[in-house]
């Protein structure tokens, strides 16, 4: 925490040495060894060690894959099976790879719906939760090239779909498009920029990190109760080892998750059609992309309807990329002085809405958006004909056998006639998903920014150390 | 152990539910009635005499359409392979690859001395032979469908539980309607025409497969246009190229076992499961020892924990 005194002593003769021209033993005591800490962190607040450890594996077993694979489109998917068979333990490390970015996400979500519920992201901490979103967007694109290297069916239809979504943008839509492909199609010059990019981009991942958790150590850690360290000696504890075991611990529980999915399951959580070589000529029945990015699909593809000048898919992008630019803005659109949530009654309750909301399109993302979600009444028949005098007509029906009949009476008088469906009237994932991606917008720019003037919080403890002796009593509310 | 499956159950429904299926509703594939045993959690094997009687059905049967890239000669021989021996740690020494590579003939990839292509008796280090020489000459032979290549086939089936594909397989092979109740009628050109009529529940009537396709319900595919009864309710299902391959006794075990057609689909397809994931053996042998390694640093980490924080109020 700045302002807080360095306790590093060098003891030997090359640490004095190293001290005076290049304190960086200092920089990591200070930094990890003897941080002072809030004492009432909780298991939430582990996940950033997690996440340091998710990278740290996705980086190692990337730069081992990366040695192995060709980045060829008529080599990439058999290179990948090659590891999977040829390379020693390259089964093991392409399932971690493969189950890592699944956990990595899965981690990051939680990481940042426990900033969301603390108020992580208010004053001082702005620019760490900045820094955070930036690592967020940087995730999502080298999960994105990455998912495309195998060059499955999915790779190359879902980069397909996603490259095209920038032929929206107008004016310059079409020579982005042109630009990241490469070329006039996604190609071989597509996989190989895609590849090294997806070496890139980690990198900087790694570098926007640093930088996440310098901006953590300058306003210190955020706590359960969101009250800012008054006393050092009364509140904190240093990080180690303290919080080097408890994030241990964690991180350990984590593992074992991690490694349940690949040992036992290492592809239940991709789809079937990456391990079909890709095809341009043969497009998948049903598009999707990774899980961690169905929610945002599912936005993109509530928008089906026009505003004046802007077409649907049009204003689908900008919906997609407002979802995430809302979370650049949060630190001012939240106008609550109180920053836990456990001390706003009524937020909270919001929030938990606004979870259900995130996992809900989640599964609209993942479904048909023609599709039912609750079907009202039942499907009918509709016979569609052109009799014989060339009146064209459709007539509904409820059971088959008169609709049968019918078709072919007019059959049988020379005229035409076919059966189809009629869907019966339906509350479908479309209409879910356009509800739900309303109250995403509006939990960010209605519901905070009015909430924060409105809300009366309740029991905010004094000090971190009141609350934990308190244990947050109602008791520690002052009378009302 | 057994707190896995749960667990496992669990995010596989999970997973199901997040990856759409919108496939023209096929029927639900299954496993064998005894299932697989190597889907049994923590650490199910596959049954290594199916595995080789499922690689023979496969020589004999499948490898006149299908190939399979992926896979040398070699594979067999290697460790969790069928015909793995621990005489022979180097695969390409192990006398029965040998004799099997040996029976095929290729293509040399490079020419001879004279600079001209020549064939030969494969080895063990050769990849498996493929039936056409490229994508064209298949269709061209299969009347304009393309048989897949079947290396990861098992991969590509399912939701990516363990078993997933296998039971697609076993249940395409065996799914096939009863070849007597297939019924014949002049078509309107003249031309004989295939049909099936269905009278169960709500699904009655009568599919009319077209010229050179086959029905089964385990096919991702629609059935409408070929329906002749209530559209709401078609048959499960579509059409493929591939006629139904293994009546009875289509192959004669070399092991005695009879060669039933439930027999011979379960075995190719654990052959095949086998093949699409060569390494599972040792994926599975490894996992246990992994958990236990992780639970019980879990442990240690919490006592750890615990007698650091003991003097701690938080």
């Amino acid at each position: 925490m700045s302002g807080h005194e360095s306790t590093y002593k060098p003891e030997t003769g090359f640490t004095k040495w190293l001290d005076s021209r290049l304190p960086i033993v200092r920089l990591a005591h200070d930094s990890f060894v003897d941080f002072p800490t809030p004492k009432n962190l909780n298991y939430w607040y582990t996940f950033g060690g997690i996440l340091a450890v998710c990278l740290v594996i996705q980086i190692i077993t990337g730069v081992v894959l990366a040695m192995h694979y060709t980045a060829d489109i008529n080599q990439a998917f058999g290179s990948v099976e090659r590891i999977m068979r040829d390379v020693p333990y390259g089964w093991l490390i392409r399932n971690i790879h493969m189950v890592g970015a699944s956990m990595f996400f899965l981690a990051v979500y939680v990481h940042m719906f426990r900033g969301l519920y603390y108020g992580s992201y208010k004053a001082p901490r702005e620019v760490l939760w900045l820094l955070g979103c930036v690592i967020y967007l940087l995730m999502m694109a080298t999960a994105f090239l990455g998912y495309m290297l195998p060059w499955g069916q999915m790779s190359l239809h879902g980069a397909n779909v996603i490259i095209n979504l920038f032929g929206a943008i107008p004016l310059v839509g079409e020579s982005i498009q042109s630009w990241l492909m490469g070329g006039p199609s996604v190609g071989n010059q597509t996989l190989q920029r895609f590849f090294s990019l997806h070496y890139l981009l980690p990198f900087m991942i790694a570098g926007v990190v640093i930088l996440h958790i310098w901006a953590l150590h300058v306003p210190g850690n955020n706590n359960p109760t969101g009250v800012e360290v008054q006393d050092t000696k009364k509140d904190t504890i240093p990080f180690h080892p303290y919080y080097t075991v408890k994030d241990g611990f964690a991180i350990v529980v984590f593992l074992i998750i991690f490694a349940v999915f690949v040992f036992y399951a290492p592809n239940v959580l991709g789809h079937a059609d990456n391990y079909i070589e890709a095809n341009p000529l043969v497009t998948p029945a049903n598009i999707v992309p990774e899980w961690y990015l169905l929610p945002f699909y599912a936005i993109l593809r509530a928008i089906t309807f026009n505003i004046g000048p802007m077409d649907a898919k049009l204003l689908g992008v900008i919906a997609m990329f407002g979802s995430i630019a809302v979370l650049f803005l949060l630190p001012w659109l939240d106008t609550s002085k109180v920053k836990s949530m456990r001390y706003r009654p009524v937020a909270k309750q919001f929030f938990m809405v606004f979870v259900v909301v995130c996992l809900l399109l989640g599964w609209c993302g993942a479904s048909n958006p023609d599709n039912a979600v609750i079907a009202m009444g039942k499907d009918k028949l509709v016979v569609n004909y052109t009799d014989s005098a060339g009146l064209e007509g459709s007539r509904v029906f409820e059971e088959f056998a008169p609709a049968a009949q019918f078709r072919d009476e007019q059959r049988d008088s020379g005229g035409v006639a076919s059966m189809a469906i009629e869907k019966a009237p339906a509350f479908t994932f479309k209409t879910l998903s356009q509800i739900l991606t309303a109250y995403y917008f509006a939990f960010f720019l209605i519901i905070l920014p009015v909430l924060g003037l409105r809300e009366r919080p309740k029991g905010e403890p004094d000090s971190i150390h009141q609350s934990i002796l308190g244990h947050d009593a109602p008791a520690a509310a002052p009378a009302e | 152990m057994k707190l896995f499956r749960p667990l496992l159950a669990g995010l596989g429904a999970l997973a199901l539910g997040l990856t759409a299926h919108a496939a023209g509703g096929a029927k639900h594939a299954h496993a064998p009635e005894d299932g697989w045993k190597f889907a049994k959690v923590p650490a199910g094997k596959l049954d290594k005499d199916s595995v080789q009687r499922g690689f023979q059905v496969y020589q004999e049967v499948c490898a006149s359409c299908h190939g399979m890239k992926l896979l040398s000669y070699r594979n067999l021989g290697e460790k969790g392979g069928p015909f793995y021996s621990s005489d022979y740690s180097n695969a390409n020494d192990n006398p029965l690859v040998k004799a099997i590579a040996a029976e095929i003939e290729i293509l040399d990839p490079n020419p001879d001395e004279n600079g001209d292509p020549f064939y030969r008796p494969a080895r063990p280090s050769d990849p498996f032979r493929s039936p056409y020489p490229n994508d064209q000459a298949a269709m061209a032979a299969n009347g304009g469908a393309l048989p897949p290549d079947l290396s990861v086939i098992t991969k590509a089936r399912g939701h990516g539980n363990e078993g997933d594909g296998a039971s697609y397989v076993y249940s395409l092979l065996t799914g096939y309607p009863d070849p007597e109740k297939i019924k014949t009628k002049a078509g309107e050109d003249g031309l004989n025409v295939n049909y099936l009529e269905f009278d169960k529940d709500e699904t009655v009537g009568t599919l009319t497969q077209p010229t050179g396709l086959y029905y089964n319900p385990y096919f991702a595919g629609d059935t409408t246009p070929q329906w002749d009864g209530d559209p709401r309710h078609a048959p499960y299902g579509g059409f493929l190229a591939m006629a139904p391959q293994l009546p009875d006794g289509r192959v004669e075990y070399i092991d005695g076992t009879e060669a039933t057609t439930s027999q011979m689909a379960k075995d190719v397809a654990q052959f095949l499961h086998w093949a699409g994931d060569p390494k599972q053996g040792q994926r599975k042998s490894l996992a246990l020892p992994t958990m236990i390694y992780l639970v019980l640093l879990a442990i240690l980490l919490w006592f750890s924990y615990k007698r650091i924080w003991r003097n701690v109020d938080h």
